[in-house]
């Protein structure tokens, strides 16, 4: 077997918890990885460690300051060894994922699932089958989060590099969110409304159980079509955004397929639905019908005091 | 004056129901389409050339039955439609599609490149920026609103918000949904497309490194439990903390 090299995810100036999946997703391989950190300020490097990565690799570039696809593949390229890559499937690491394979003439492997031996296992069809593919040789693959257990903290030998990559795009500007609240596409965990709201102000008690919770508001196809008010960035589906929490609450939402592609693959679903036969429910952990104003004000309070 | 190309992709309908037969899945019956976020590309790479003047071409990589969505493309409005292929391509890994796509880009004189964020196919999002490396490109992914001026001004999402990112040379812009509406098909369009010659281009691609070994349905989820009443609500939390552990 090669090596295998990981990509730490990068996430608020510090390296993301999912990077210690990522590394037991290595181990499955049966490589132990080399985890690159790429940075502007190697002090994010300083102390990552993990029991099964041998050395940690702070890649320190300009370049990094921002997401600059063509430079980030060529500092990285430059500064990793040959091998299997390995990242997360956040939408910027799948998107260096298919440039660094391209750069090394490689093919890249996207949001995997599984693995057993050289075997990669792969939601197609947003989820409606899954694809198994060999590798022969060496490959970049983007590994989703929540199917490896993380790997232990261990001491890594921590060295820098400096590598930077010719920018081939300028930010211009940064358009902070209106809101402080997480996005659909970074929380784990996300309470979603659906038409069966009834209007988009009633979208004010979704929020009220995601701030008890540290949750993101998410919508369905459905509510972001009908209202202005909720915006595409809320949207989760086919022609929104693909999440995998550890926990999504369904309020309000049918299951129509379009909305389960984006959301199926999460680790417990609870679906709060009027009508007994809403298909949400054959994808539910746990389900309740009733209606949304009988239901919220329980589980606010109920979690409320659970986290209190 | 800008040569823009747009890469269509012939998919099944996103509301097909896809069948596992074998081990491999049976596409037999399900109705093919534009793969939708292509719809966003062709219609910033139409108000590109409404800004900046030159010609849209619509790319695809496929067997003669990917024809119909390059005539789709047609109808919408793009000026030429290309298809590039090789009947020996029957297993082509990421590696070989975009490789040979990036040939036959570079084979039309493409200054820019729109495409959809991901494929309704596969969902992997891995030909735009792969190309654009190949053909040494800047890219942008996920792009939700474009401006013209001069150069391409992208949109695209960041940490805690939004980047507003300015492009000056050749790139690679893959497309998301956004607040733009898309154009459709009007008749004098559906009548042109109808008479559109397809160009046919040929394009190497090395052998692949990723080989399919099966298709299976999804794992079945095991029945979760189901209550009646608002009141359970109380019971669920104490599951999820207890049974689940993800509060």
């Amino acid at each position: 077997m090669s090596e295998s090299i990981v990509i730490a995810e990068i996430s608020k100036n510090s390296v993301a918890p999912v990077t210690a999946e990522l590394v037991s997703a290595a181990m499955a391989l049966g490589t132990s990885p080399t985890v690159i950190v790429p940075c502007t300020d190697a002090s994010v490097a300083s102390g990552v460690g993990y029991a099964n990565a041998g050395k940690v690799i702070a890649v320190k570039g300009d370049c990094f300051a921002n997401y600059d696809a063509a430079s980030w593949a060529q500092a990285i390229d430059a500064a990793a060894p040959s091998g299997i890559i390995i990242t997360s499937t956040s939408p910027q690491s799948k998107d260096l994922a298919a440039r660094i394979a391209a750069r090394r003439n490689l093919s890249v492997v996207q949001d995997v699932v599984a693995i057993s031996g050289n075997n990669l296992t792969s939601p197609i069809y947003s989820g409606k089958a899954m694809q198994t593919v060999a590798l022969s040789g060496d490959a970049v693959i983007s590994v989703r989060s929540n199917i490896f257990a993380a790997d232990a903290a261990g001491s890594s030998d921590v060295s820098v590099v400096d590598q930077s990559g010719d920018v081939a795009t300028a930010v211009k500007d940064i358009i902070a969110r209106a809101s402080q609240r997480l996005d659909v596409s970074e929380a784990n965990i996300i309470i979603s409304g659906g038409r069966g709201m009834g209007s988009p102000d009633n979208f004010s008690h979704l929020e009220r159980v995601a701030d008890v919770l540290g949750a993101a508001v998410g919508a369905s196809r459905a509510a972001v079509d009908t209202w202005e008010d909720i915006p595409h960035s809320m949207q989760v589906g086919q022609t929104g955004k693909t999440v995998n929490p550890n926990l999504y609450i369904a309020v309000g939402i049918s299951g129509a397929i379009q909305h389960l592609a984006g959301m199926r693959s999460s680790k417990y679903i609870v679906a709060i639905n009027k009508d007994a036969d809403a298909p949400i429910f054959q994808h539910a952990d746990y389900g309740i019908v009733s209606t949304w104003e009988e239901t919220l004000p329980v589980l606010e309070s109920a979690l409320s005091s659970m986290m209190a | 004056m800008p040569n823009i190309v747009v890469l269509v992709k012939r998919v099944p309908d996103t509301n097909a129901r896809i069948i596992v037969n074998g081990d491999r899945v049976d596409l037999s019956a399900v109705k093919w389409v534009i793969s939708p976020y292509d719809e966003f590309a062709i219609e910033n790479a139409l108000r590109h050339k409404e800004a900046a003047g030159g010609t849209v071409t619509a790319l695809t990589l496929g067997p003669a039955e990917s024809d119909k969505v390059l005539k789709d493309a047609k109808a919408i409005g793009v000026d030429e439609i290309t298809r590039v292929w090789d009947d020996s391509w029957a297993n082509l890994d990421s590696n070989g599609v975009q490789s040979a796509l990036a040939e036959a880009i570079q084979g039309l004189g493409a200054e820019v490149v729109y495409c959809g964020k991901t494929a309704a196919d596969s969902g992997a999002g891995s030909t735009g920026p792969g190309i654009a490396e190949r053909l040494g490109w800047a890219s942008v992914s996920n792009v939700i609103d474009v401006a013209f001026d001069g150069g391409i001004t992208a949109t695209t999402p960041a940490e805690n918000g939004s980047a507003v990112v300015g492009i000056s040379g050749n790139a690679v812009i893959s497309c998301d949904k956004g607040n733009i509406k898309v154009r459709k098909p009007n008749v004098k369009g559906i009548m042109m497309a109808k008479r559109a010659q397809v160009s046919l281009v040929s394009a190497s691609a090395p052998s692949p490194s990723v080989s399919i070994v099966s298709h299976t349905p999804p794992p079945a989820k095991p029945a979760g439990k189901k209550y009646e009443g608002g009141s359970s609500a109380q019971e669920v939390a104490r599951l999820l903390r207890d049974e689940a552990n993800v509060i």
